[in-house]
Protein backbone atom coordinates (compact mmCIF):
# COMPACT_ATOMS: atom_id res chain seq x y z
CA UNK A 1 0.00 0.00 0.00
CA UNK A 2 1.19 3.49 -0.86
CA UNK A 3 0.38 6.62 -2.94
CA UNK A 4 -1.51 9.52 -2.06
CA UNK A 5 -3.78 8.25 -0.34
CA UNK A 6 -4.60 10.25 2.94
CA UNK A 7 -6.30 7.08 4.69
CA UNK A 8 -6.34 3.27 3.10
CA UNK A 9 -7.26 0.58 4.44
CA UNK A 10 -7.20 -3.35 3.17
CA UNK A 11 -9.19 -6.30 5.05
CA UNK A 12 -9.59 -4.51 8.30
CA UNK A 13 -12.30 -7.20 10.06
CA UNK A 14 -13.44 -6.63 13.88
CA UNK A 15 -15.50 -8.30 16.04
CA UNK A 16 -17.18 -8.79 19.51
CA UNK A 17 -18.01 -12.48 20.65
CA UNK A 18 -19.48 -13.50 17.89
CA UNK A 19 -20.93 -10.67 16.60
CA UNK A 20 -18.82 -9.43 13.41
CA UNK A 21 -18.74 -5.60 13.48
CA UNK A 22 -16.11 -5.30 10.55
CA UNK A 23 -16.17 -7.90 8.23
CA UNK A 24 -13.02 -6.77 6.05
CA UNK A 25 -13.69 -3.35 4.83
CA UNK A 26 -11.05 -1.80 2.08
CA UNK A 27 -11.04 2.18 1.95
CA UNK A 28 -9.03 4.37 -0.11
CA UNK A 29 -9.67 8.66 0.15
CA UNK A 30 -7.21 10.76 -1.63
CA UNK A 31 -5.61 13.15 0.32
CA UNK A 32 -7.37 16.86 0.11
CA UNK A 33 -10.73 15.64 -0.39
CA UNK A 34 -13.85 14.60 2.03
CA UNK A 35 -14.68 10.99 2.13
CA UNK A 36 -18.09 9.95 3.81
CA UNK A 37 -18.84 6.95 5.19
CA UNK A 38 -22.69 6.35 5.04
CA UNK A 39 -24.50 4.28 6.53
CA UNK A 40 -27.28 2.91 9.57
CA UNK A 41 -26.57 2.68 13.42
CA UNK A 42 -24.78 -0.43 14.23
CA UNK A 43 -23.39 -0.34 10.18
CA UNK A 44 -19.83 -0.36 11.77
CA UNK A 45 -18.98 3.49 10.91
CA UNK A 46 -17.76 4.33 14.51
CA UNK A 47 -15.49 1.24 14.65
CA UNK A 48 -14.08 1.81 11.65
CA UNK A 49 -13.34 5.71 12.68
CA UNK A 50 -11.80 4.23 16.05
CA UNK A 51 -9.74 1.75 14.24
CA UNK A 52 -8.15 4.67 11.69
CA UNK A 53 -7.90 7.07 15.07
CA UNK A 54 -5.69 4.57 16.67
CA UNK A 55 -7.93 4.44 19.70
CA UNK A 56 -9.19 1.00 18.65
CA UNK A 57 -7.48 -2.40 17.19
CA UNK A 58 -8.35 -4.38 13.97
CA UNK A 59 -8.14 -8.03 14.46
CA UNK A 60 -7.35 -8.10 11.14
CA UNK A 61 -6.30 -5.86 7.94
CA UNK A 62 -4.13 -3.30 7.88
CA UNK A 63 -4.89 1.01 7.43
CA UNK A 64 -2.71 3.64 6.89
CA UNK A 65 -3.38 6.76 7.90
CA UNK A 66 -1.24 9.49 5.94
CA UNK A 67 1.44 7.15 5.51
CA UNK A 68 1.64 5.67 8.79
CA UNK A 69 0.73 2.14 9.89
CA UNK A 70 -2.40 2.84 12.33
CA UNK A 71 -0.90 -0.14 14.73
CA UNK A 72 2.70 -0.02 14.65
CA UNK A 73 2.95 3.97 14.08
CA UNK A 74 0.28 4.72 16.77
CA UNK A 75 2.20 8.55 17.29
CA UNK A 76 3.18 9.42 13.93
CA UNK A 77 -0.64 8.68 13.22
CA UNK A 78 -1.77 10.84 16.28
CA UNK A 79 0.22 13.69 15.06
CA UNK A 80 -1.63 14.11 12.06
CA UNK A 81 -5.05 13.45 12.77
CA UNK A 82 -8.26 14.71 14.79
CA UNK A 83 -10.75 13.31 16.11
CA UNK A 84 -13.64 14.43 16.65
CA UNK A 85 -16.33 11.98 18.26
CA UNK A 86 -20.26 12.05 19.02
CA UNK A 87 -19.76 12.30 22.30
CA UNK A 88 -18.83 15.96 23.62
CA UNK A 89 -15.04 16.49 24.41
CA UNK A 90 -15.57 19.98 25.41
CA UNK A 91 -15.86 20.51 29.14
CA UNK A 92 -19.36 21.66 30.47
CA UNK A 93 -18.20 23.92 33.35
CA UNK A 94 -15.21 25.75 31.32
CA UNK A 95 -15.56 28.26 29.07
CA UNK A 96 -15.32 28.06 24.83
CA UNK A 97 -11.88 29.62 25.15
CA UNK A 98 -10.49 27.75 28.18
CA UNK A 99 -11.41 24.22 26.13
CA UNK A 100 -9.67 25.68 23.16
CA UNK A 101 -6.65 26.83 25.01
CA UNK A 102 -6.26 23.55 26.94
CA UNK A 103 -6.73 21.76 24.11
CA UNK A 104 -4.09 23.60 22.28
CA UNK A 105 -1.45 23.51 25.41
CA UNK A 106 -2.02 19.72 24.90
CA UNK A 107 -1.24 19.36 21.28
CA UNK A 108 1.73 21.01 21.91
CA UNK A 109 1.21 24.71 21.08
CA UNK A 110 2.62 27.43 23.50
CA UNK A 111 0.67 29.03 25.99
CA UNK A 112 0.98 32.30 24.07
CA UNK A 113 0.23 31.02 20.60
CA UNK A 114 -2.65 28.73 22.47
CA UNK A 115 -4.28 32.11 23.55
CA UNK A 116 -4.10 32.92 19.82
CA UNK A 117 -5.09 30.43 18.07
CA UNK A 118 -8.38 29.80 20.27
CA UNK A 119 -9.18 33.48 19.09
CA UNK A 120 -8.94 32.72 15.66
CA UNK A 121 -10.75 29.49 15.89
CA UNK A 122 -13.87 31.12 18.15
CA UNK A 123 -13.98 34.13 15.30
CA UNK A 124 -13.55 31.90 12.78
CA UNK A 125 -16.73 28.96 13.90
CA UNK A 126 -18.52 32.26 14.62
CA UNK A 127 -18.32 31.80 18.90
CA UNK A 128 -16.49 34.91 19.81
CA UNK A 129 -19.04 36.72 21.93
CA UNK A 130 -19.74 33.18 23.75
CA UNK A 131 -15.95 32.65 24.40
CA UNK A 132 -16.10 33.48 27.83
CA UNK A 133 -19.23 31.56 28.62
CA UNK A 134 -19.26 28.48 30.05
CA UNK A 135 -20.19 25.62 27.54
CA UNK A 136 -23.33 24.66 29.74
CA UNK A 137 -24.78 27.88 28.15
CA UNK A 138 -24.06 27.07 24.64
CA UNK A 139 -26.51 25.76 22.09
CA UNK A 140 -26.23 21.87 21.17
CA UNK A 141 -25.17 23.45 17.14
CA UNK A 142 -22.69 25.92 19.35
CA UNK A 143 -21.23 22.92 21.67
CA UNK A 144 -20.85 21.17 18.27
CA UNK A 145 -18.71 23.24 16.31
CA UNK A 146 -16.60 24.17 19.48
CA UNK A 147 -15.79 20.65 19.68
CA UNK A 148 -14.59 20.53 16.13
CA UNK A 149 -12.79 23.74 16.79
CA UNK A 150 -11.24 22.07 19.45
CA UNK A 151 -10.08 19.28 17.14
CA UNK A 152 -8.30 21.96 14.66
CA UNK A 153 -6.13 23.52 17.48
CA UNK A 154 -3.03 20.83 16.56
CA UNK A 155 -3.74 21.37 13.31
CA UNK A 156 -4.32 17.63 11.70
CA UNK A 157 -4.18 17.09 8.17
CA UNK A 158 -6.59 14.17 8.65
CA UNK A 159 -9.73 15.33 10.15
CA UNK A 160 -12.30 12.39 11.49
CA UNK A 161 -16.04 13.51 12.45
CA UNK A 162 -17.90 10.90 13.55
CA UNK A 163 -21.59 12.01 13.28
CA UNK A 164 -21.22 15.77 13.40
CA UNK A 165 -24.42 16.85 12.68
CA UNK A 166 -26.55 13.84 14.31
CA UNK A 167 -29.31 15.25 16.62
CA UNK A 168 -29.10 18.73 15.39
CA UNK A 169 -31.93 20.45 14.41
CA UNK A 170 -31.53 21.57 10.43
CA UNK A 171 -30.62 24.89 10.64
CA UNK A 172 -27.69 24.26 12.59
CA UNK A 173 -27.47 21.34 11.11
CA UNK A 174 -26.63 23.77 7.55
CA UNK A 175 -24.26 25.60 9.55
CA UNK A 176 -21.88 23.10 10.46
CA UNK A 177 -22.04 21.99 6.75
CA UNK A 178 -20.48 25.42 6.08
CA UNK A 179 -18.05 25.12 8.50
CA UNK A 180 -17.24 21.79 7.56
CA UNK A 181 -17.25 23.09 3.78
CA UNK A 182 -15.02 26.05 5.10
CA UNK A 183 -12.19 23.33 5.69
CA UNK A 184 -11.64 22.53 2.50
CA UNK A 185 -8.78 24.12 0.10
CA UNK A 186 -6.09 24.09 2.97
CA UNK A 187 -5.25 20.87 1.97
CA UNK A 188 -6.64 18.56 4.99
CA UNK A 189 -8.74 15.50 4.33
CA UNK A 190 -11.65 15.05 6.12
CA UNK A 191 -13.44 11.65 7.17
CA UNK A 192 -16.80 11.98 8.05
CA UNK A 193 -19.71 9.62 8.95
CA UNK A 194 -22.86 9.64 8.55
CA UNK A 195 -26.47 8.59 8.57
CA UNK A 196 -28.15 11.11 6.05
CA UNK A 197 -27.49 10.33 2.39
CA UNK A 198 -28.63 14.65 1.91
CA UNK A 199 -25.45 15.17 4.47
CA UNK A 200 -22.95 12.62 2.30
CA UNK A 201 -24.24 14.57 -0.82
CA UNK A 202 -23.79 17.94 0.34
CA UNK A 203 -20.42 17.61 1.35
CA UNK A 204 -18.45 14.49 0.06
CA UNK A 205 -16.65 14.03 -2.78
CA UNK A 206 -16.82 10.39 -2.27
CA UNK A 207 -19.00 8.14 -0.50
CA UNK A 208 -19.08 4.62 0.30
CA UNK A 209 -21.99 2.98 1.70
CA UNK A 210 -21.69 0.76 4.92
CA UNK A 211 -23.98 -2.16 6.02
CA UNK A 212 -23.51 -4.83 8.14
CA UNK A 213 -19.74 -4.40 8.40
CA UNK A 214 -19.20 -4.33 4.54
CA UNK A 215 -18.70 -1.71 1.75
CA UNK A 216 -21.92 -1.96 -0.40
CA UNK A 217 -21.04 0.61 -2.86
CA UNK A 218 -18.93 3.06 -3.18
CA UNK A 219 -18.53 6.42 -5.75
CA UNK A 220 -18.94 10.18 -5.85
CA UNK A 221 -22.20 10.87 -4.57
CA UNK A 222 -24.21 11.87 -7.94
CA UNK A 223 -22.80 7.99 -9.09
CA UNK A 224 -24.82 6.82 -6.15
CA UNK A 225 -27.78 8.69 -6.85
CA UNK A 226 -28.19 7.48 -10.50
CA UNK A 227 -28.27 4.29 -9.11
CA UNK A 228 -31.20 4.97 -6.27
CA UNK A 229 -32.91 7.73 -8.11
CA UNK A 230 -32.89 11.04 -5.84
CA UNK A 231 -36.38 11.40 -4.79
CA UNK A 232 -39.08 9.00 -3.91
CA UNK A 233 -42.93 9.30 -5.35
CA UNK A 234 -45.66 8.12 -2.55
CA UNK A 235 -48.69 7.72 -4.35
CA UNK A 236 -51.80 7.43 -1.91
CA UNK A 237 -54.71 5.15 -3.10
CA UNK A 238 -58.29 5.61 -2.88
CA UNK A 239 -59.24 2.17 -1.48
CA UNK A 240 -57.91 -1.63 -1.38
CA UNK A 241 -58.81 -2.34 -5.13
CA UNK A 242 -56.84 0.61 -5.98
CA UNK A 243 -54.16 0.04 -4.00
CA UNK A 244 -53.83 -3.79 -4.95
CA UNK A 245 -54.46 -2.42 -8.59
CA UNK A 246 -51.28 -0.54 -7.96
CA UNK A 247 -49.00 -3.52 -7.14
CA UNK A 248 -50.33 -5.28 -9.99
CA UNK A 249 -49.23 -1.97 -12.80
CA UNK A 250 -46.01 -0.99 -10.75
CA UNK A 251 -43.66 -4.75 -10.80
CA UNK A 252 -40.36 -4.17 -10.21
CA UNK A 253 -40.54 -0.28 -9.73
CA UNK A 254 -41.77 -0.41 -6.31
CA UNK A 255 -39.75 0.97 -3.38
CA UNK A 256 -41.62 0.70 -0.36
CA UNK A 257 -45.24 -0.32 0.06
CA UNK A 258 -47.68 0.45 3.11
CA UNK A 259 -50.85 -1.31 3.05
CA UNK A 260 -52.00 0.14 6.17
CA UNK A 261 -52.15 3.76 4.35
CA UNK A 262 -52.44 2.92 1.34
CA UNK A 263 -49.52 4.26 0.10
CA UNK A 264 -46.85 2.69 -2.67
CA UNK A 265 -43.41 4.45 -2.94
CA UNK A 266 -41.74 4.47 -6.61
CA UNK A 267 -38.10 5.76 -7.38
CA UNK A 268 -38.27 9.41 -9.48
CA UNK A 269 -36.35 11.54 -10.49
CA UNK A 270 -39.07 14.58 -9.35
CA UNK A 271 -39.80 15.93 -12.51
CA UNK A 272 -43.00 17.40 -12.97
CA UNK A 273 -42.69 15.21 -16.46
CA UNK A 274 -42.15 12.21 -14.88
CA UNK A 275 -44.89 12.21 -11.92
CA UNK A 276 -47.30 13.19 -14.56
CA UNK A 277 -46.04 10.37 -17.21
CA UNK A 278 -46.11 7.92 -14.27
CA UNK A 279 -49.92 9.08 -13.09
CA UNK A 280 -51.09 8.71 -16.22
CA UNK A 281 -49.65 5.34 -17.13
CA UNK A 282 -51.14 3.72 -14.07
CA UNK A 283 -54.17 6.13 -13.68
CA UNK A 284 -55.04 7.27 -16.70
CA UNK A 285 -58.88 8.49 -15.88
CA UNK A 286 -57.32 9.50 -12.13
CA UNK A 287 -59.95 7.51 -10.25
CA UNK A 288 -57.26 5.07 -8.57
CA UNK A 289 -54.48 7.36 -6.67
CA UNK A 290 -56.16 10.33 -4.53
CA UNK A 291 -53.04 12.10 -3.69
CA UNK A 292 -48.99 12.31 -3.77
CA UNK A 293 -46.30 13.37 -2.21
CA UNK A 294 -42.13 13.39 -3.24
CA UNK A 295 -39.69 12.82 -0.76
CA UNK A 296 -36.27 13.03 -1.17
CA UNK A 297 -34.54 9.60 -1.02
CA UNK A 298 -34.24 8.17 2.49
CA UNK A 299 -31.53 5.95 3.58
CA UNK A 300 -33.85 3.35 3.17
CA UNK A 301 -34.20 3.72 -0.31
CA UNK A 302 -30.66 3.69 -1.02
CA UNK A 303 -30.44 0.42 0.85
CA UNK A 304 -33.13 -0.54 -0.51
CA UNK A 305 -31.96 -0.08 -4.09
CA UNK A 306 -28.08 -1.34 -3.16
CA UNK A 307 -29.11 -4.30 -1.50
CA UNK A 308 -32.52 -5.59 -2.72
CA UNK A 309 -33.23 -5.24 1.06
CA UNK A 310 -34.25 -2.74 4.06
CA UNK A 311 -30.95 -1.10 5.98
CA UNK A 312 -30.86 -3.45 9.24
CA UNK A 313 -31.72 -2.33 12.60
CA UNK A 314 -33.86 0.68 13.99
CA UNK A 315 -31.95 3.42 12.07
CA UNK A 316 -34.91 5.59 11.18
CA UNK A 317 -35.01 7.00 14.78
CA UNK A 318 -33.54 10.10 13.87
CA UNK A 319 -33.51 10.13 10.18
CA UNK A 320 -34.67 13.37 8.56
CA UNK A 321 -36.98 11.27 6.79
CA UNK A 322 -39.45 13.56 5.47
CA UNK A 323 -36.95 16.47 5.22
CA UNK A 324 -38.15 18.10 2.06
CA UNK A 325 -42.04 16.84 0.74
CA UNK A 326 -43.98 18.49 -1.73
CA UNK A 327 -47.37 18.31 -1.08
CA UNK A 328 -49.70 16.32 -3.52
CA UNK A 329 -53.12 16.65 -5.43
CA UNK B 1 -6.17 35.66 4.61
CA UNK B 2 -6.84 31.96 4.15
CA UNK B 3 -8.84 30.55 6.97
CA UNK B 4 -6.99 27.93 8.30
CA UNK B 5 -3.51 29.04 7.93
CA UNK B 6 -3.75 29.61 11.39
CA UNK B 7 -0.63 31.06 13.30
CA UNK B 8 1.92 28.97 12.03
CA UNK B 9 4.73 26.57 13.29
CA UNK B 10 3.75 26.77 16.74
CA UNK B 11 3.58 23.32 17.02
CA UNK B 12 6.85 21.78 18.34
CA UNK B 13 7.71 18.02 18.56
CA UNK B 14 8.28 17.25 22.26
CA UNK B 15 10.12 14.69 24.27
CA UNK B 16 7.64 11.78 25.56
CA UNK B 17 8.54 12.45 29.52
CA UNK B 18 8.42 16.55 28.50
CA UNK B 19 4.95 16.19 27.08
CA UNK B 20 3.71 13.99 29.74
CA UNK B 21 4.78 16.71 32.58
CA UNK B 22 3.82 19.40 30.62
CA UNK B 23 -0.04 17.77 29.78
CA UNK B 24 0.14 16.93 33.12
CA UNK B 25 0.22 20.75 34.34
CA UNK B 26 -2.50 21.72 31.51
CA UNK B 27 -5.07 18.76 32.78
CA UNK B 28 -4.32 19.77 36.35
CA UNK B 29 -5.32 23.65 35.80
CA UNK B 30 -8.34 22.09 34.15
CA UNK B 31 -9.18 20.06 36.72
CA UNK B 32 -8.67 22.42 39.31
CA UNK B 33 -11.14 25.11 37.40
CA UNK B 34 -13.50 22.30 36.69
CA UNK B 35 -13.46 21.73 40.86
CA UNK B 36 -13.16 25.15 41.83
CA UNK B 37 -16.64 25.42 39.98
CA UNK B 38 -18.18 22.84 40.99
CA UNK B 39 -19.71 24.48 44.53
CA UNK B 40 -21.60 21.60 45.80
CA UNK B 41 -18.93 19.42 45.38
CA UNK B 42 -16.68 21.69 47.83
CA UNK B 43 -19.89 22.40 50.45
CA UNK B 44 -20.32 18.43 50.93
CA UNK B 45 -16.25 17.54 50.97
CA UNK B 46 -15.95 20.07 53.74
CA UNK B 47 -19.39 19.34 55.33
CA UNK B 48 -19.29 16.11 56.10
CA UNK B 49 -16.22 15.85 58.37
CA UNK B 50 -16.99 19.21 60.41
CA UNK B 51 -20.21 17.64 61.00
CA UNK B 52 -18.65 14.16 62.09
CA UNK B 53 -16.09 16.05 64.37
CA UNK B 54 -18.86 17.57 65.65
CA UNK B 55 -20.99 14.73 66.28
CA UNK B 56 -18.19 12.89 68.15
CA UNK B 57 -16.21 15.84 69.97
CA UNK B 58 -20.07 16.68 70.92
CA UNK B 59 -22.36 13.37 71.37
CA UNK B 60 -19.69 10.51 72.10
CA UNK B 61 -16.86 12.56 73.26
CA UNK B 62 -18.46 12.54 76.96
CA UNK B 63 -18.52 8.59 76.60
CA UNK B 64 -15.38 8.27 74.84
CA UNK B 65 -12.52 10.39 76.99
CA UNK B 66 -12.27 7.88 79.52
CA UNK B 67 -10.33 5.81 77.45
CA UNK B 68 -8.27 8.31 75.37
CA UNK B 69 -7.37 10.51 78.61
CA UNK B 70 -6.55 14.18 78.14
CA UNK B 71 -8.98 16.00 75.74
CA UNK B 72 -11.01 14.14 73.27
CA UNK B 73 -10.96 17.12 71.03
CA UNK B 74 -6.94 17.05 70.53
CA UNK B 75 -7.19 13.37 70.64
CA UNK B 76 -10.32 13.17 67.73
CA UNK B 77 -9.01 16.12 65.15
CA UNK B 78 -5.61 14.06 63.86
CA UNK B 79 -8.25 11.19 62.91
CA UNK B 80 -10.99 13.87 61.30
CA UNK B 81 -8.23 15.64 59.21
CA UNK B 82 -7.60 12.16 58.16
CA UNK B 83 -10.92 11.44 57.48
CA UNK B 84 -11.70 14.30 55.77
CA UNK B 85 -8.51 13.66 53.44
CA UNK B 86 -9.33 10.43 52.33
CA UNK B 87 -12.92 11.57 51.83
CA UNK B 88 -12.20 14.36 49.78
CA UNK B 89 -9.83 11.91 48.04
CA UNK B 90 -11.97 9.47 47.36
CA UNK B 91 -14.19 11.60 44.63
CA UNK B 92 -11.67 11.40 42.75
CA UNK B 93 -12.88 8.05 41.36
CA UNK B 94 -15.68 9.28 40.41
CA UNK B 95 -13.92 12.28 38.66
CA UNK B 96 -12.10 9.95 36.62
CA UNK B 97 -14.56 7.88 35.75
CA UNK B 98 -16.59 10.42 34.47
CA UNK B 99 -14.08 11.52 32.01
CA UNK B 100 -13.48 8.03 30.71
CA UNK B 101 -17.32 7.76 30.01
CA UNK B 102 -17.38 11.06 28.44
CA UNK B 103 -16.06 12.21 24.91
CA UNK B 104 -12.99 13.71 26.69
CA UNK B 105 -11.27 10.40 26.76
CA UNK B 106 -11.23 9.66 22.74
CA UNK B 107 -10.03 13.19 22.22
CA UNK B 108 -7.48 13.18 24.47
CA UNK B 109 -6.28 9.67 23.10
CA UNK B 110 -6.11 10.66 19.69
CA UNK B 111 -3.81 13.32 20.57
CA UNK B 112 -1.63 10.92 22.48
CA UNK B 113 -2.15 12.36 25.84
CA UNK B 114 -0.94 9.45 27.95
CA UNK B 115 -2.73 8.33 31.51
CA UNK B 116 -0.66 9.82 33.57
CA UNK B 117 -0.63 13.10 32.43
CA UNK B 118 -4.63 12.76 32.69
CA UNK B 119 -4.77 11.05 36.29
CA UNK B 120 -2.52 13.36 37.47
CA UNK B 121 -4.32 15.95 36.69
CA UNK B 122 -7.61 14.95 38.22
CA UNK B 123 -4.90 13.87 41.57
CA UNK B 124 -3.33 17.56 41.45
CA UNK B 125 -6.41 19.10 41.34
CA UNK B 126 -7.67 16.64 44.43
CA UNK B 127 -5.01 17.59 46.54
CA UNK B 128 -5.77 21.32 46.08
CA UNK B 129 -9.73 20.92 46.91
CA UNK B 130 -8.45 18.84 49.88
CA UNK B 131 -5.99 21.33 51.05
CA UNK B 132 -8.44 23.68 50.73
CA UNK B 133 -11.06 21.88 52.73
CA UNK B 134 -8.70 20.59 55.41
CA UNK B 135 -8.00 23.93 56.27
CA UNK B 136 -11.91 25.04 56.52
CA UNK B 137 -11.87 21.60 58.78
CA UNK B 138 -9.09 22.45 60.87
CA UNK B 139 -10.58 26.30 61.67
CA UNK B 140 -13.38 24.79 63.07
CA UNK B 141 -11.40 22.46 65.04
CA UNK B 142 -9.69 25.58 66.52
CA UNK B 143 -13.14 26.78 67.13
CA UNK B 144 -13.93 24.37 69.06
CA UNK B 145 -11.36 24.00 71.52
CA UNK B 146 -8.22 22.16 69.69
CA UNK B 147 -5.14 23.05 71.00
CA UNK B 148 -1.79 21.95 69.55
CA UNK B 149 1.66 22.16 71.20
CA UNK B 150 3.43 21.26 68.15
CA UNK B 151 6.65 22.95 67.24
CA UNK B 152 7.44 24.38 63.70
CA UNK B 153 9.15 21.21 62.98
CA UNK B 154 6.11 18.87 64.15
CA UNK B 155 3.60 20.92 61.84
CA UNK B 156 5.83 20.55 58.99
CA UNK B 157 5.85 17.14 59.47
CA UNK B 158 1.27 17.15 60.02
CA UNK B 159 1.73 19.20 56.73
CA UNK B 160 3.81 16.48 54.81
CA UNK B 161 1.96 13.57 56.28
CA UNK B 162 -1.67 15.02 55.32
CA UNK B 163 -0.31 15.98 51.54
CA UNK B 164 1.46 12.02 51.60
CA UNK B 165 -1.76 10.81 52.37
CA UNK B 166 -4.03 12.88 49.73
CA UNK B 167 -2.27 11.91 47.27
CA UNK B 168 -1.85 8.35 47.53
CA UNK B 169 -5.78 7.92 48.40
CA UNK B 170 -6.16 10.27 45.48
CA UNK B 171 -4.26 7.94 42.87
CA UNK B 172 -5.57 4.80 44.51
CA UNK B 173 -9.35 6.36 43.75
CA UNK B 174 -8.30 7.10 40.07
CA UNK B 175 -7.63 3.36 39.68
CA UNK B 176 -10.89 2.44 41.24
CA UNK B 177 -12.50 5.25 39.06
CA UNK B 178 -10.85 3.39 35.89
CA UNK B 179 -11.63 0.05 37.19
CA UNK B 180 -15.35 0.33 37.05
CA UNK B 181 -18.01 1.06 34.36
CA UNK B 182 -20.20 3.58 36.12
CA UNK B 183 -19.79 6.95 38.35
CA UNK B 184 -22.55 5.23 40.33
CA UNK B 185 -20.15 2.76 40.97
CA UNK B 186 -17.00 5.28 41.46
CA UNK B 187 -19.18 6.67 44.40
CA UNK B 188 -18.99 3.58 46.06
CA UNK B 189 -14.78 4.11 46.54
CA UNK B 190 -15.93 7.36 48.89
CA UNK B 191 -17.70 4.76 51.19
CA UNK B 192 -14.99 2.57 51.66
CA UNK B 193 -12.67 5.79 52.88
CA UNK B 194 -14.87 7.20 55.12
CA UNK B 195 -15.14 3.27 56.74
CA UNK B 196 -11.83 2.12 56.60
CA UNK B 197 -10.79 5.40 59.50
CA UNK B 198 -13.63 3.74 61.92
CA UNK B 199 -11.11 0.42 62.34
CA UNK B 200 -8.00 2.77 63.21
CA UNK B 201 -6.96 4.68 65.95
CA UNK B 202 -9.18 7.69 64.18
CA UNK B 203 -11.85 7.78 66.56
CA UNK B 204 -11.08 5.10 69.53
CA UNK B 205 -8.03 3.90 71.13
CA UNK B 206 -6.95 0.60 69.20
CA UNK B 207 -6.69 -1.35 73.04
CA UNK B 208 -10.80 -0.87 73.25
CA UNK B 209 -11.11 -2.61 70.26
CA UNK B 210 -11.88 -6.38 70.02
CA UNK B 211 -9.08 -8.46 69.75
CA UNK B 212 -9.52 -9.81 66.23
CA UNK B 213 -10.57 -5.96 64.81
CA UNK B 214 -7.36 -4.86 66.92
CA UNK B 215 -5.84 -7.14 64.29
CA UNK B 216 -6.68 -5.30 61.73
CA UNK B 217 -7.00 -1.65 62.89
CA UNK B 218 -3.12 -1.95 63.78
CA UNK B 219 -1.69 -3.15 60.96
CA UNK B 220 -4.00 -0.91 58.46
CA UNK B 221 -2.20 1.74 56.44
CA UNK B 222 -4.84 4.54 58.19
CA UNK B 223 -3.38 4.02 61.80
CA UNK B 224 0.39 4.67 61.42
CA UNK B 225 -0.88 7.55 59.42
CA UNK B 226 -2.96 9.02 62.16
CA UNK B 227 -0.56 7.83 65.41
CA UNK B 228 2.23 10.14 63.06
CA UNK B 229 -0.55 12.78 62.51
CA UNK B 230 -1.57 12.59 66.40
CA UNK B 231 2.11 12.73 67.31
CA UNK B 232 3.55 15.27 65.10
CA UNK B 233 0.32 17.64 66.44
CA UNK B 234 0.66 16.76 69.95
CA UNK B 235 4.04 16.76 70.64
CA UNK B 236 4.42 13.35 71.22
CA UNK B 237 7.09 10.65 70.54
CA UNK B 238 6.70 9.41 67.14
CA UNK B 239 7.95 6.07 67.32
CA UNK B 240 8.17 3.54 64.30
CA UNK B 241 4.58 5.11 62.62
CA UNK B 242 6.33 7.82 60.82
CA UNK B 243 8.11 5.26 58.74
CA UNK B 244 5.67 3.06 58.62
CA UNK B 245 2.97 6.03 57.08
CA UNK B 246 5.33 6.78 54.80
CA UNK B 247 5.94 3.29 53.50
CA UNK B 248 2.45 2.51 53.20
CA UNK B 249 1.65 5.92 51.03
CA UNK B 250 4.36 5.42 48.95
CA UNK B 251 3.87 1.74 48.09
CA UNK B 252 -0.01 2.61 47.77
CA UNK B 253 1.25 5.58 45.38
CA UNK B 254 4.00 3.33 43.20
CA UNK B 255 1.50 0.56 42.77
CA UNK B 256 -1.20 2.85 41.93
CA UNK B 257 0.60 4.63 39.31
CA UNK B 258 1.84 1.86 37.95
CA UNK B 259 -2.01 -0.01 37.46
CA UNK B 260 -3.55 3.40 36.50
CA UNK B 261 -1.10 3.60 33.35
CA UNK B 262 -2.36 0.25 33.17
CA UNK B 263 -6.19 0.53 33.19
CA UNK B 264 -5.79 3.43 31.19
CA UNK B 265 -3.60 2.02 28.10
CA UNK B 266 -6.78 -1.15 28.66
CA UNK B 267 -9.21 0.41 28.72
CA UNK B 268 -12.10 1.24 25.51
CA UNK B 269 -14.54 3.34 26.57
Amino acid sequence: MSGNWAVEAAGLRKSYGKIDVLAGIDLKVPAASVFSLLGPNGAGKTTTVRILSTLLRADGGQARVGGFDVDRQQRDVRRIISLTGQSASVDQLQTGEENLRMTASLAGVSRRDAKRRAQELLERFDLAEAGNRRVATYSGGMRRRLDLAAGLVGRPSVIFLDEPTTGLDPRSRRSMWDVITGLLGEGVTIFLTTQYLEEADQLADSVAVLDGGRVVAEGAPAELKRRVAGQRLDLVFGDDAGYDEGLRLLPGRISTEDRARLTIGVPTDGSAAQVRSLLDEIDPQARLVSSFSVHTATLDDVFLALTGRPAQSGQNENSNETDKETAGV
Amino acid sequence: MSELALSAGTVRPRSRSLATVQDAITMSGRCIRLSSRALDAIITSVMMPVMLMLVFVYLFGGAIKNTTGGDYVNYVVPGVLLLCAGWGGAATAVNVNMDMNGGIVDRLRSMDVGGTAVIAGHVVSSVARNVVSTLIVFGVALLIGFRSDANLMGWLGAVGVLLMFMLAVSWLASVFGLLVQSAEAAGGFSFIMMFVPYVSSAFVPVSTLPSWLRGVAEHQPVTPVIESLRALLNNEPLGNSGWLAVAWCAGILVVSTVLANVLFRKRVA
